[in-house]
């Protein structure tokens, strides 16, 4: 029988990696994430994780002993946030490029300067360009279903690309929610062992993994990256399917509340999701003809869901809790580029919204729909709008 | 006179070579440099004076590529496929059996 | 490579027999590309002899990624792994752990090597804190620091271990003798403060006291750290024929002596502690990043010599 608790994010995303049962957990603490290595410590210290638990000197020696550990063949974990995740950047890269399934767990956390700790996406919206699948979840248990679905779509044959699970950092890893932990046997069902038919390291097998690839090769080598990244958009629904019949629960690339008649669609990642469900209810009782959709999958886009969504809406509005200078918003950019060439599209509009752990309250979205309005009614607006902005301190 | 230990090495990667790539470039044929023949490298070449080698095993152990080899007496054989005239041998050996002289092509 | 089969056919007479002192099997192929006289080579080739058929590698990227080969190729017979530069302390406690972890044994007679081979610039410099981190946790595996004195692989810029007085394209001299103005920092006493299981130096003149010592490494649980003296005759600016005569010529003049660290004790291999090391001189001369130096920076050269090395004689007579 799975057991309900209420916890925390972090220990949801520590119970996900108990379940999984990763060989190897590297990881080195900061806020919001510290409480995933921590717990993991207690589970290893009370026998009830067989796993070996590294206490590195830093996020990069975190991530570089991991890739040597899923190089050397076993399953590896870790999680971290913000400035950690900024500092392994390099590695990041290496280990998409040599086809290690490593899992990690992110709390999204901005990056610094000014020094904040709180919620928002740039973290891991920095790293889309790595290869890594990218899941974001709306709540507690989101997370750790996507971080066990993340290990099954990581180690997936035709995929073996590594990947992060964020969930937003003090909204979900350090509020109490209620958690169905699933049964550790129907786990192992569905995972299965991860046995490694290319990368793993053993004196009697004598491979190089990480070489010098020359102008002659390397295009070919980044290719296979690309064509996993394709395959794993097949491998992700055909996990989730599974997901669905073994635990109950169901995910989609894109989730969708009241979309079908909906003349504005706010488009969204992570908890504002279950912000914007509440707000949908709210205005549909005013009689607005509004809907919310979240996006649980970020890498790879989902081009064909996006399209599918845009043809439903007057209005596609993207509310993101990140910000590419000089441009706008990553996931306006992205959507964009999955729109660009359809021949009828919405009128498309950016909102930076809630950056460094700013609430994001009913009345931000208020001012989000009004401009939405005007927009609809053929007014010229921004395309890129920040909300909830405190002119009187700028 | 002994084989070069490696012929049996080229043979073996040149059956084995595949230009396709592999996920995640990994190299699967061990020993695949053999077939890069480095010898084309040097300018001065070991002269060999078998009667003055006291087989003391110096300058093959102390070849880098390595490039020596011993046959069935022992004595040292120098592949010239791959030997890049560095001179270590030379300078090392305590008899001066081995010569560096200028190669002529 | 001749199997070990034929080699044990073979009739060596009696006086030679004796002689070889270096496992005969070879599993660093010939064809890979160092410069002509790579010290660096040698020490794997080395290495490659003492673990052969029992080690997983770890290189970072300096010199010997480019002498491992680029894809496809690669002159080791022994599962390779290339990593960033920095990185190679946590790499090698990864695998360790994950073999660990797998049930393998790791370290020992029959158990397997892992081995971290990493440059001067890789270990001192920009690796200094995974290499501490490494040693601090008390992983089994062995980090191997071949010390060429600069960043050979990018064109012979300064490390922390380039010596006083060198040339490198960091320090050229110039107008303003901008030589190198600091001394060669002792990565062995940084490491030896983290206590290990087991340090050392070797330098690739002295084989068989090298394989000496991989062999402690081998047998003795803990980390274990050796740093071997590689000279580099293309960033030295010395002839390729000198690199044996330079890494023994370090050695008898104490420029880089060779002593163990184990169990707290120090004990000192080469040169002998009674007699008087030859005068440095003797070792720059013979090479060209040295040709710069003044008598001034040649005497200060030899004081730091003799200081470090009474440093070292000390230590060995009160923690031996």
């Amino acid at each position: 029988m799975p057991m309900r608790k209420v916890m925390k994010g972090n220990e949801a995303a520590a119970w996900a990696a108990k379940l999984a049962k990763p060989k190897v957990v590297a990881a080195f603490p900061i806020t919001p994430s510290t409480l995933v290595p921590e717990k993991i410590s207690e589970f290893v210290a009370d026998g009830e994780m067989d796993a070996e638990f590294i206490k590195v000197e830093s996020e990069h020696s975190a991530i570089s002993a991991c890739v040597g550990a899923s190089a050397a063949g076993v399953r590896t974990f870790t999680a971290t946030a913000s400035q950690g995740l900024a500092l392994m950047h390099e590695i990041l890269f290496i280990a998409a490029g040599m086809r290690l399934p490593i899992v990690m767990a992110i709390g999204n956390r901005t990056l610094s300067a000014p020094i904040n700790i709180w919620n928002d996406w740039q973290d891991t919206i920095s790293e889309r360009d790595t290869g890594w699948i990218q899941f974001y979840a709306e709540n507690n248990q989101e997370a750790l279903d996507l971080i066990l679905i993340a290990f099954k779509v990581a180690e997936d044959e035709r995929v073996l690309l590594p990947a992060m699970v964020g969930f937003d950092a003090f909204i979900l890893t350090h509020t109490v929610e209620p958690v169905e932990i699933p049964d550790q046997e129907v786990v192992d069902e569905f995972l299965g062992e991860y046995v490694p038919k290319h990368a793993y390291l053993d004196p009697a097998r004598p491979i190089t993994q990480g070489a010098l690839g020359f102008p002659v090769h390397y295009m070919e080598a980044r290719y296979t990256v690309w064509e996993a990244m394709e395959n794993a958009r097949k491998v992700i629904k055909e996990a989730f399917d599974e997901f669905e019949k073994k635990f109950g629960r169901r995910y989609h690339m894109i989730e969708e509340y009241k979309t079908d008649d909906a003349e504005i669609i706010l488009l969204t990642m992570g908890s504002l999701a279950g912000t914007l469900k509440e707000f949908v209810d709210k205005k549909r009782e005013e009689g607005i003809k509004i809907g919310a959709a979240k996006m649980t999958v970020y890498r790879p886009f989902p081009i064909e869901e996006i399209r599918a969504l845009a043809k439903k809406a007057k209005v596609l509005a993207i509310l993101e809790k990140d910000i590419s200078f000089g441009i706008g918003g990553a996931v306006f950019a992205d959507t964009s580029r999955a729109l660009i060439n359809e021949k009828e599209k919405p009128i498309m509009l950016d909102f930076i919204i809630g950056l460094g752990g700013r609430d994001v309250t009913f009345d931000q979205l208020e001012e989000v729909v009004a401009i939405s309005k005007k927009a609809l009614e053929g007014e010229k607006v921004e395309e890129v709008n920040w909300i909830g902005l405190r002119k009187e301190i700028l | 006179m002994a084989e070069s230990p490696f012929k049996a090495d080229i043979e073996r990667v040149q059956k084995e070579y595949s230009e396709k790539m592999t996920p995640g470039a990994i190299v699967y044929i061990p020993g695949s440099s053999v077939v890069n023949k480095t010898g084309g490298w040097r300018v001065f070449m070991p002269q060999f004076n078998r009667e003055k080698c006291i087989r003391c095993f110096m300058c093959y152990t102390l070849c880098p590529e390595p490039a020596i080899y011993l046959d069935e007496e022992s004595y040292p054989v120098f592949d010239y496929d791959y030997c890049k005239g560095c001179g270590i041998c030379a300078n090392e050996c305590p008899t001066k059996a081995i010569e560096m002289v200028r190669e002529s092509k | 490579m001749v199997p070990l089969e034929e080699v044990k056919k073979m009739e060596l007479p009696a006086d030679v027999k004796k002689k070889l002192t270096l496992p005969f099997e070879e599993h660093f192929y010939a064809g890979h590309t160092a410069c002509q006289g790579c010290g660096a080579a040698l020490g794997l080739r080395y290495v490659l002899k003492a673990y052969g058929g029992k080690a997983i590698f770890t290189i970072p990227a300096c010199c010997s990624t480019i002498i491992a080969g680029p894809w496809p190729y690669s002159a080791l017979n022994a599962p390779l792994f290339h990593t960033a530069f920095e990185t190679t302390g946590a790499v090698i406690s990864g695998i360790e752990a994950a073999l660990k972890a797998k049930g393998y044994k790791v370290k020992g007679e029959d158990g397997i090597m892992v081995v971290g081979w990493a440059g001067d610039g890789g270990t001192a410099d920009i690796g200094l804190q995974a290499l501490s981190g490494f040693l601090e946790r008390g992983h089994d595996a062995l980090y191997i620091m071949y010390d060429n004195e600069a960043y050979m692989n990018t064109g012979i810029q300064r490390s922390s271990s380039t010596p006083y007085g060198a040339w490198t394209t960091n320090t050229p001299g110039g107008k303003k003798h901008f030589l190198e103005q600091r001394p060669k920092k002792k990565v062995i006493d940084i490491v030896i403060a983290h206590k290990p299981a087991y340090a050392a130096t070797a330098s690739v003149a002295y084989p068989e006291d090298f394989m000496k010592k991989l062999k402690k490494a081998q047998t003795i649980k803990g980390p274990a750290f050796i740093q071997l003296f590689a000279p580099c005759p293309t960033g030295w600016r010395a002839p390729t024929d000198k690199t044996i005569e330079l890494a023994r010529l370090a050695v008898q003049t104490a420029y880089f002596p060779l002593f163990e660290y184990e169990n707290g004790k120090y004990k000192i291999n080469m040169p002998s502690p009674n007699k008087e090391p030859k005068p440095i001189e003797e070792f720059i001369k013979l090479q060209g990043r040295f040709k710069y130096m003044t008598k001034e920076d040649m005497e200060i050269l030899q004081e730091w010599v003799l200081r470090e090395w009474d440093e070292l004689k000390k230590k060995a007579e009160i923690f031996g």
